[in-house]
Parts: C-alpha cells; structure tokens; sequence
C-alpha cells in the first residue's frame, strides 16, 4: 500500500448563514484507506467532501493532506480523482479523450496519454469502448469512464460523491465490488458518499455516519453496525429494537433496564449511570423465537411481514412496546397475527444507548 | 364524431389564429406581389433574363457584397461582444442576472429607429465621442464615425447584440455546471476548462447566434439607411430604391426574391443546428 493518500480533517466547520452544515468535524483518513461519509440528505456528508475537494470554501479549522494544508488550494491545484454523482462525462469528447482529460490538462507527452488511458480503460473494462461518446453507453458504462477518468493519472486520493446512486440495485452491487477491487489493487485512498448504508458497510474499510453536520460515529463497519454509538446510528444502518426505559442497576459491564415493566439486561459502556433514562439496543436477526439465555419476552404476534429470505415478525410485548423479529424464511416455525409468542435474545447481543 | 372533438381538444388548435394572421397578412400578398410582378415581365424566359440582367448589375453586385461584407463583420463584432456578456450572464446570481438583462432587454423593446437616431447623436461630427477626442487632444480633427461603412456597423452591431447574447445564453445556461467542475477537480486550469469544456460545449449556440444575427443583418434597412453614406447601399436599401424611386418593380421583385431564398437557406441551417421545439419549450 502507498504511504501517500492520508487526509487530516481538524475542526472543519462550513456555516450557511446561522445553520452550520457541517459542524466542527475532526478526523483522520489513512493512507489506501477505504473511507466512506454515510448519512441522511442534509447531515453534510457532500458538504463535507466538497471542502476536501476544494468546492466548497472551509469556514473553520482546516484540510491537510499528507501533512500539508490544503484549505486554501483550487480544486485543480488539490490533485485528487473524483467522481460524480452524475458521471459527468463530456458530451463532446469520445471515450477516450474523456479518460485522457486528465493528463492533457497536466500536458502529459501523447505516449505516456495512449499508454495511461489503454491501462484505465482495462481497469475497467472498456477497453473496446474508446471511440464511443457518453450518449452511446449505458449507465453503469458511463460510470466506468467517470472511474478510468478519476483514476488514469494515479492520484493517491480518489473523491467519489454517490456515484452509484443512480444505478439500479443489482448493477449497484456489481460496481461496488468492482470499485473496491479497483481501490485494494492500486491501494489508493477513497473518499467515498453514500447515504445507501448496504454500499457503506460493502465497501468501507470506515464509515463516519454523519448526522445534522456532526459525526455520529467512526468505526469499521461491522463495529457500527453492532456496537451504534447512539439510537440515530443503530436506526440509520438497518432494522433496530430501541426500546426506551430506564437504568435500574450496573452489574460490572451489564446493566438491568426497566423497560414497560419488564427488567431486561443489556452491556453498557461506561456512560450509563443507574437512574437515566435509556434505551435497549438489539438487532431483530439477533433476537430468537423460543427460551433463549438470557432476556426473555412474552408477547402477541401483531404482524407478519413476509421479505423473501427473511420473515418479519414484529411483537407487543407490552402496550405501545413492540420487538421486531427477523427470522430465516423456513418451514419450520410459522406464527400468525395474535399467536402468542416467546421471545430471547442474548445479553451480549443487546446494548444500553443513552443519548 | 370522437375525430371531430378530438380536433377541437388539441391545443395545437390554439395556433390557428395566429397562423392564419400570417398567412393572410403576410404570406399571400408577399405571393401576390411575386406572381403579379414577375407575370408583368413576361414569359418565363423573360424572367430568367430580367433576372440574370438584374442580378449581374453593378449596383445588385455591389450591394450584396457591401451586403455580405457588413453582416459578417457585425456577426464577428456581435459575437465578440456577446460572449463575454452572455458569460456573465449565464453564471450570474438572480440581482446581477437581472441587472443585465434589464440593460439588455429595455433597448430591445426601443424602436430601432430612436436607437439608431440616439447613435447619431453620439457619432456625429459634433456628436458627444467627437468632442471628447477633440477635447483630449486626442485627433485634430473630428473622424467620420457616421455617413459611412464603419457607422453602419457600430449600428447594426447594438442593435444585433441582444439576439446575439441571448442565444448564446440559452446554450450556456444548458451546460451542466458539473462538467466544468469534473474538469477542475480532474486538474484543469480555469484557462484549460473553458477552452476545453465550455466553448466546445457553447458551440452550437455560437453558431445559431452567428446564423440569427447573419439572417436578420443582411435583410436590414432602417439602420443603414439613416448611418451609412452614400455609396454604402445594401440590398434591402436597392429593393426600397427600386421601388420607390425607380418605380422598377420587376427587379425590387426580383432581389427580394433572392434575398428571400438567401434567407430561406441559411434559417433551415439555424434550424438545423437549433433545436428550435426546444428553445420554445417543447
């Protein structure tokens, strides 16, 4: 892996008026590390990668790549592959002369330009594609030039604002594996967008999910997805139970929740103090239909949502307090709206979020 | 019975008044006048004679290439002028966006006649820019700027430019901005980006700009009737002489006709590389 490619954010901070889009953002992108902003529309993840591309001007703290600051540089100057939303492939240059775009506009000699732009367009696999134009290619083609073309001059930095966003779901998958065997081969550092958290948690060596300008959490994906700093991240990447009570005890790393009545236990970090307010955290495909060590709850099937490989029970297990349940579509169990039911799920696989 | 009000429900129905304005206003009397005027002439041998005698004329043959000459310079003046404004224009936010187009705008809707007299005032021997170079000691003497070539284009040039700018403006406003922010991100200089994205991307504008601007130039009058000098005669000047002074209509009939068909071919050209239903919102 290049040792070049790491990006410092320190404080960065970008207002609209009063509103802060992004608000005080501070962290550090490794080199060949594949780093993804996921969030909601509006929770500044674009506005973010933006001032790291050098669009939008940094109105606090500052960028700094491979140790220099690069706040104040153009986003020609910045050296750094992008790709966009839109592709934005130019309408009037063919193929090849998109991918050679780049190198031209660095001077590059015409021999060194042929042999780059074959080698990208390889990469790619568009090899037989270099005399066509943008209205001639699919989608998914057109967004495999936008990736020769970010790529074809070998920037240690590659910025990538959705780019799949506007691929259909199973073209979606294609192209992110492709994408990350693109990146792990040439070891170069992507900045990557997304609001789709399945292509986050996919691709992402990390993910910072991102909420009203703020980070949420930093962590690799599977870190965010079981362990959610809060109730925003652990509802934001997927199916949640969040149920709301109250601590009522500290036992070492567990915690007994009084939740509708019910005492449920949960792991707790150090932040949860005996008589605050809190919330359970589990995941449906961890709670179990049957006894189960640990927490059990007694309910009524209130619906039953069938999902193809999954079904989706969700449980009152107590007045306006519901469990989602997610189990492997088999023929084995099969419970209907009113049955009752016996739920469990372990204490390890449930986490006490105070906000 | 479903044909008939189905007819009745098209809102193209809505531009029959409209066509049939100019089908009766303009269209047939620009026919009647043709065919009654040619028919005077004679045979159809006889017209292809007056034709060739009038078209192979010194003055049909001075006029046009006096003609050509002014309306490819204001075209070049025009598009000069105007690309640089219609850049502006197109990347302006909403107060200086209306600002200009205000400037641009309210002399459109002016008659061509008090714009063209306002010139004079300005270009005239003793006109206002005559007076500050004969005041800054810049000349000795006044310089002809009006009674000439060069008063005809400066004319025509004003009058022109807003046709020019706006067309340029409807192309530019269609050029995604992400384009030339793809092309700054992937290293180009500003220099590089326009040279390389934005004026092959403005192109076609600049070509239905040269083409309109082409069109309406070599059919003016009113302008270089009152600007230009004597020898400087266009064509639409030579119909107006023909028929006015000269009392020879057959050969007014007959430039017309030519200007007509000049016309004629150079809009289905601009029709061409305009999208003409687009432009008008289609």
């Amino acid at each position: 892996m290049s040792l070049k490619g790491a990006i410092d954010l320190r404080g960065v901070t970008k207002r609209y008026g009063e509103e802060r889009v992004v608000d005080d953002i501070s962290l550090a992108i490794r080199p060949g590390e594949f780093f993804t902003f996921l969030g909601p529309s509006g929770s500044g993840k674009t506005t973010t990668l933006m001032m790291i591309a050098g669009f939008a001007g940094v109105d606090g703290g500052s960028i700094a790549v491979d140790g220099a600051d690069v706040s104040a540089l153009e986003p020609q100057r910045r050296g750094f592959g992008m790709v966009f939303q839109n592709y934005a492939i130019f309408p009037h240059l063919n193929v090849f002369e998109n991918v050679a775009f780049p190198l031209r506009a660095r001077h590059r000699p015409e021999p060194t330009i042929r042999e780059r732009v074959t080698w990208a367009l390889d990469l790619v696999q568009l090899g037989s594609f270099a005399d066509r134009f943008a209205r001639q290619l699919s989608g998914g083609q057109q967004q495999r030039v936008a990736i020769a073309r970010a790529i074809v001059f070998e920037p240690h930095i590659v910025l990538m604002d959705e780019p799949l966003g506007a691929l259909d779901k199973n073209l979606r998958y294609d192209m992110q594996v492709e994408i990350k065997e693109i990146q792990r081969r040439l070891g170069m550092t992507v900045v990557y967008v997304t609001h789709d958290q399945e292509e986050a948690m996919n691709m992402s060596d990390r993910i910072a999910i991102m909420n009203r300008g703020r980070i949420a959490q930093v962590g690799v994906p599977s870190e965010v997805y079981e362990r959610p700093a809060n109730a925003f991240v652990g509802r934001f990447l997927g199916e949640a139970n969040i149920l709301d009570g109250g601590v009522e005890a500290i036992e070492g790393d567990t915690a007994i929740l009084r939740i509708a009545g019910l005492a449920l236990r949960a792991k707790v970090r150090d932040t949860a103090k005996v008589g605050q307010r809190a919330s359970l955290f589990v995941r449906p495909e961890r709670v179990a239909i049957g006894d189960a060590t640990g927490n059990r709850v007694e309910g009524r099937v209130r619906r039953v949502s069938f999902l193809g490989n999954i079904v989706r029970y969700q449980v009152e297990i107590a007045s306006s307090t519901h469990v989602v349940v997610d189990v492997q579509n088999s023929r084995r169990q099969a419970y209907a709206v009113d049955d009752p039911i016996v739920l469990g799920w372990l204490v390890e696989d449930s986490l006490v979020l105070v906000d | 019975m479903t044909r008939t009000t189905s007819i009745w429900r098209d809102p193209g129905i809505l531009i029959v008044p409209a066509i049939a304005f100019l089908v009766l206003g303009f269209a047939v009397p620009l026919v009647l006048f043709f065919v009654e005027t040619l028919r005077e002439i004679g045979s159809f041998a006889d017209i292809v004679d007056e034709a060739v005698t009038t078209i192979s004329s010194r003055a049909v043959v001075n006029a046009m290439f006096t003609t050509n000459w002014i309306a490819l310079l204001v075209t070049l003046l025009t598009l000069f002028a105007g690309y640089p404004i219609a850049y502006v224009l197109a990347n302006s936010d909403r107060l200086r966006f209306t600002l200009i187009l205000f400037c641009i705008i309210v002399p459109y809707f002016t008659s061509v006649i008090v714009r063209t007299y306002s010139w004079m005032v300005l270009l005239g021997r003793n006109g206002i820019i005559n007076q500050l170079l004969l005041g800054s000691g810049l000349v000795d003497h006044p310089i002809a700027l009006l009674y000439n070539k060069l008063g005809i284009v400066i004319g025509m040039t004003y009058v022109l430019l807003p046709y020019m700018i706006l067309t340029l403006y409807a192309a530019m406003k269609a050029i995604d901005p992400s384009f030339l922010r793809a092309a700054h991100a992937l290293g180009a200089s500003r220099t590089y980006a326009f040279l390389h994205v934005y004026l092959p991307l403005s192109a076609h504008g600049v070509l239905s700009g040269c083409l309109i601007v082409f069109i309406l130039a070599i059919g003016f009058f009113i302008t270089p009737a009152l600007m230009g000098g004597p020898s400087d005669v266009m064509i639409a000047m030579l119909i107006e002489r023909s028929v006015e002074i000269m009392l020879d209509w057959p050969s007014a009939a007959i430039m017309s006709l030519l200007l007509l068909a000049v016309t004629l071919v150079l809009y289905a050209v601009y029709y061409r590389v305009t999208d003409v239903r687009r432009m008008m919102g289609a």
